[in-house]
Parts: structure tokens; C-alpha cells; sequence
């Protein structure tokens, strides 16, 4: 079926045997998104620029630890695109005084607010990178379950990561079927055909949604998804996991008492 | 008081909200232990019986009780305990995220403790010849290995009856030899429906042919196989070569 470690959602992650990896999920999940938040509160000022500094070695530091390959980093920060092109954009928009660089008079606060916004962006999809790579979906989910996240959002998406691989296999089989008969993808007729595949696809998931509910029905379910036991989490494992996240801190709390 | 039947069916009739008729007066009785063939073609209204066995589908005429206990609204907890049914389409059966969760999906909607639920996920993939796929999600496994998996997730509520809707379809024939293997093994009462006619002699002593709603025939499996009056006039086809007095 589906290719790499589950199909289309389980593409990012890197299989591998390091403390990253055997960190449970819903302590990654708290430390990415705590480190995350250390940086979005980090001051966009030229002097703080040695905190994004040692944020970025704490990330690679971590990314290293784990084993994820440069490359692997390297696509995750390709989501980060429409964000590169905003930034690039804003010293030539904004205003207030200006510098010359290469012969171009460039806004000066402008500059200032791409600088941060690139560097809070790319800290923040390093840290998220690095989680995708070293928790599968099905894990993810779980953590997100053993959060307290609303029941209802965990449970649509632990169907998406059970289902992904079912739907895209289906749209797969269908886009065959078409291409089989001669149907091309091109001209003003193509859309329609489209729009056909696309209402067949929502009416085969609609149906298997009735068929897993049945099948749900006939083990005794009642809608919930019942979680299984929460082996408790050695406050070790806690330090282990949360050190991203409080270095982070750390730096933060020396920048703000050194300014 | 001698033990009720497994299974017991009297007159079922069913017609869809949409006023198909499906069922016509069913009546079908399964003895502890027994194993039976459920054949018939297309649109014969096979899966809507297996439906009404868990009360899934109810509300025509008839009855149906599970080991004494009736199928109506009450009792429903207790009559999806004990008649486990596994689909045709595994991946409508396994929607958890791994092998194991989804094991225990059913010992944990009985509301049993945690260290019981675990001991019933390890024998139930035992059983299966699926141990140590625990942590595995559903979607990395083979069609065959997620066929048997979904026998798994029923067998670990125990059931009194297990049920199968076409279990040899889509399996390459090692992985329908591998589940026929499995499912001789098991200690329960088993309906299967099927299509696959020497699956049935090999797996089930007894048959029934049910055709436009109605059970019209039942006895030993090769003896049913052997009339080929009754097959040719219910579309039931023997594989070319296939003799079932020499199989
Ligand atoms: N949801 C439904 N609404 C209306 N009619 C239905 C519905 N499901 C099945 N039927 C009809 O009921 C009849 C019996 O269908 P059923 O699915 O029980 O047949 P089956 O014996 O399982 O066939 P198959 O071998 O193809 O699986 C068929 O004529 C079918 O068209
Ligand atoms: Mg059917």
C-alpha cells in the first residue's frame, strides 16, 4: 500500500532508536510547542539576536540528537515558503528611515520585522519538523488524546491518519480508471470529469463512514473512542523532553534581565 | 433444561425503509459448536440476515435469539457480546489507529478492567497468529494479515457466535488457506458466508442455501454441493474440475 512509514501522513516520520524517539508523544507535543512559544515572545530587536542564535543551536542540537537527516529539515522548511516571499517583501514596503543595501534603499524597521519573522518561523518549523520526524501520526494522536484535546477533534484525527491511506488508495484507483479509458486531465471537459471523480470520492467515504459505524455498533461502541491505560511518565522522562523548551526559556529570561 | 441453541431464527421477514423486501420468512437454528455454510447469490439477502443477528437490522416480523437471550433493544449489549461479527471489508472493521487499540476497542466498550482487556488483546492475536503485531497500524499490514486481525477484534469480546460475511474474498490462496487454518481452530459456533463453495465443504459439515429471502435448503454441506439440480437453480457455481465427492 501506501509508501514510507504510514502512507501519506506518516511520510515525515524517520524511523530511528534515539531519546527523541522513545520520548512519549504527548511530552514532545509540550516541549515543540512550549519552545515555540518561547520564541514567538522573543523581542524582534537587533540586540537579541544571540537568543535566536543559541534557539537555533538548541533546535539543530536536537534535530542531531534525534538523527534526522539535513535534507529531511530542509523539505519540512518548505512549508515555510509563502512566509519567505512575505518577508522579503516587507523591507521594500515598509516605511520609516532607510538604508542602502547593494543599491537598493531598504526600510530599516522593515528589515527588523522580515529578520524576525523569518527567524521566529523557521525555529518554530525546525521544532515542529523534528516532531513530525520522530513521532508517527497514530503516536501524535495519542498524545494529543492523553492532552485532554476536545475528544471530538482527537477522534477525527485519529480516523484522518487511519483513513488517509484508504481515501488516497481509492482517489489512486479511480485516477487509473480514468487514465485506462483514454481521459486525458486537459480541455474544458476535464473539469467536469474532476468534479465527477471528486462526488464519487465524498459519496465512497460517506458510505464507508456508514460501514465503520455498523462495524463499531456491533463491537459495543457508542461513539467514543475508548483510551487505553496512561502508563504514567517518570519525571525524568519530563526533564529529558522539556529541556528544549527551558533552555529556550533560559536564554530568554538572561536576554530580558541583561537588557 | 438442555442448553438453547447458539442461534435461533424463527420467520424473519425484513423489508428496507425503502420497501425492498429482503427477508421472507427465515428460520435458521445453530446448535453450540456447530459450523454452517451460508450460501446464496447475489442480492439473496445474506448480509441482511447476518444484520438482524446483532440487531443491527430489526423491526419486521420474527425473532431472533442468541444462546436464549432475544435480540431486542434491551438486551443489545449483551446480544453484540456474544455474536461477533467480522465484515466483508476489513478496512471498514479496523478504524483504530493500531492492530492492538483496535483488539481492545470491544473488551473496552464491555467496560472490562485494564490488565483483563491486555490479556484478552494478547490471546485474541494469539489465536489469530497475529501476536506481536500489537503496535502495528492496520494500513501497514497485508489484506490477509488485516482479514485476520478483524477476526481478532471480534474474537477478544469472547462471542458466542462469530459471524463472517465472505472471509476467503480478496485472500490470495495462502492467505485462505492461513484463515481456514485459523478458523477451524476456533472453539465457537460460526455462520460464513460465502461464495466460495469448497471453502464452504471444507470449513462447514452443514449448509444453508438462502435465495430471494427464503432458507431453500439445508443439510450436510456435500450433500448440498452434490445437487447440482439445486445449484444451477440458485446460481451456485462449483470451480471448473471441482468434484466435491473426491475433495
Ligand atoms: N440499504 C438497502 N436499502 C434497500 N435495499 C437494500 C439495501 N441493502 C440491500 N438491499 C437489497 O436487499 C436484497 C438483499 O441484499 P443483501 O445485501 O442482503 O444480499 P446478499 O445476499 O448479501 O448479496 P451479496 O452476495 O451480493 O452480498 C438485495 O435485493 C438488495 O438490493
Ligand atoms: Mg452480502
Amino acid at each position: 500500500m501506501g509508501a514510507g512509514h504510514g502512507g501519506p501522513l506518516g511520510s515525515a516520520y524517520v524511523a530511528r532508536d534515539t531519546v527523541v524517539h522513545r520520548l512519549p508523544a504527548h511530552v514532545a507535543l509540550v516541549a515543540v510547542v512550549a519552545f515555540a512559544l518561547v520564541v514567538v515572545a522573543t523581542p524582534v530587536r537587533a540586540a537579541w539576536a544571540p537568543a535566536y542564535a543559541g534557539y537555533a543551536v538548541l533546535v539543530l542540537g536536537a534535530a542531531a540528537l534525534a538523527r534526522v537527516p539535513a535534507g529531511r529539515l530542509l523539505r519540512g522548511l518548505a512549508v515555510e515558503l509563502p512566509f519567505v516571499v512575505f518577508a522579503l517583501l516587507l523591507p521594500v514596503v515598509a516605511r520609516g528611515p532607510r538604508v542602502e543595501v547593494l543599491g537598493l534603499s531598504l526600510s530599516e524597521s522593515g528589515l527588523l520585522a522580515a529578520g524576525g519573522l523569518l527567524a521566529k518561523a523557521t525555529l518554530s518549523v525546525l521544532a515542529a519538523t523534528v516532531l513530525a520526524a520522530t513521532t508517527t501520526p497514530q503516536d501524535l494522536v495519542r498524545g494529543m488524546q492523553r492532552l485532554r484535546l476536545p475528544a471530538v477533534l482527537v477522534q477525527i484525527l485519529s480516523f484522518m491518519v487511519r483513513y488517509a491511506d484508504v481515501v488516497a488508495g481509492e482517489l489512486r484507483r479511480m485516477r487509473v480508471a480514468r487514465e485506462s479509458r483514454g481521459f486525458r486531465g486537459r480541455g474544458p471537459g476535464a473539469l467536469k470529469v474532476v468534479a465527477g471523480t471528486a462526488g464519487a470520492l465524498f459519496v465512497r467515504s460517506y458510505e464507508r463512514g456508514e460501514r465503520v459505524h455498523l462495524a463499531m455498533l456491533s463491537r459495543g461502541g457508542d461513539g467514543r473512542l475508548p483510551a487505553g491505560p496512561a502508563l504514567a511518565v517518570p519525571a525524568r522522562t519530563w526533564l529529558t523532553g522539556l529541556a528544549l523548551p527551558l533552555s529556550a526559556a533560559a536564554l530568554l529570561a538572561a536576554g530580558m534581565l541583561g537588557a | 433444561m438442555s442448553t438453547p441453541p447458539s442461534l435461533l431464527v424463527e420467520d424473519l421477514a425484513f423489508a428496507y425503509p425503502d420497501g425492498h423486501q429482503a427477508l421472507f420468512g427465515v428460520d435458521l437454528r445453530l446448535e453450540r459448536g456447530e459450523r454452517v455454510a451460508l450460501l446464496g447469490p447475489n442480492g439473496a439477502g445474506k448480509t441482511t440476515l447476518v444484520l438482524h443477528l446483532n440487531g443491527i437490522l430489526a423491526g419486521g416480523r420474527g425473532r431472533v435469539s442468541v444462546a436464549g437471550l432475544p435480540v431486542e433493544k434491551r438486551n443489545l449489549p449483551e446480544v453484540r457480546r456474544r455474536v461477533g461479527i467480522v465484515f466483508q471489508d476489513p478496512d471498514d472493521q479496523l478504524f483504530m489507529p493500531t492492530v492492538g487499540e483496535d483488539v481492545a476497542f470491544g473488551p473496552r466498550n464491555l467496560g472490562l478492567p485494564e490488565p483483563e482487556v491486555a490479556a484478552r488483546v494478547a490471546a485474541a492475536l494469539e489465536q489469530v497468529g497475529m501476536a506481536g503485531s500489537a503496535d502495528r497500524p492496520p494500513h501497514h499490514l497485508s489484506f490477509g494479515q488485516r482479514r485476520r486481525v478483524a477476526v481478532a477484534t471480534v474474537l477478544s469480546m469472547h462471542p458466542e457466535v462469530l459471524v463472517l460475511d465472505e472471509p476467503s474474498s480478496n485472500l490470495d490462496p495462502a492467505g485462505r488457506r492461513e484463515l481456514a487454518e485459523v478458523l477451524t481452530g476456533l472453539p465457537v459456533t460460526m455462520l460464513m458466508v460465502t461464495h466460495d463453495l469448497p471453502y464452504a465443504l471444507q470449513l462447514c459439515p452443514r449448509s444453508v442455501v438462502l435465495d430471494g429471502g427464503v432458507v431453500v435448503a439445508d443439510g450436510p454441506t456435500r450433500e448440498v454441493l452434490a445437487d447440482a439440480d439445486l445449484l444451477a437453480a440458485h446460481r451456485l457455481e462449483l470451480p471448473y474440475g471441482f468434484d466435491p465427492s473426491r475433495a
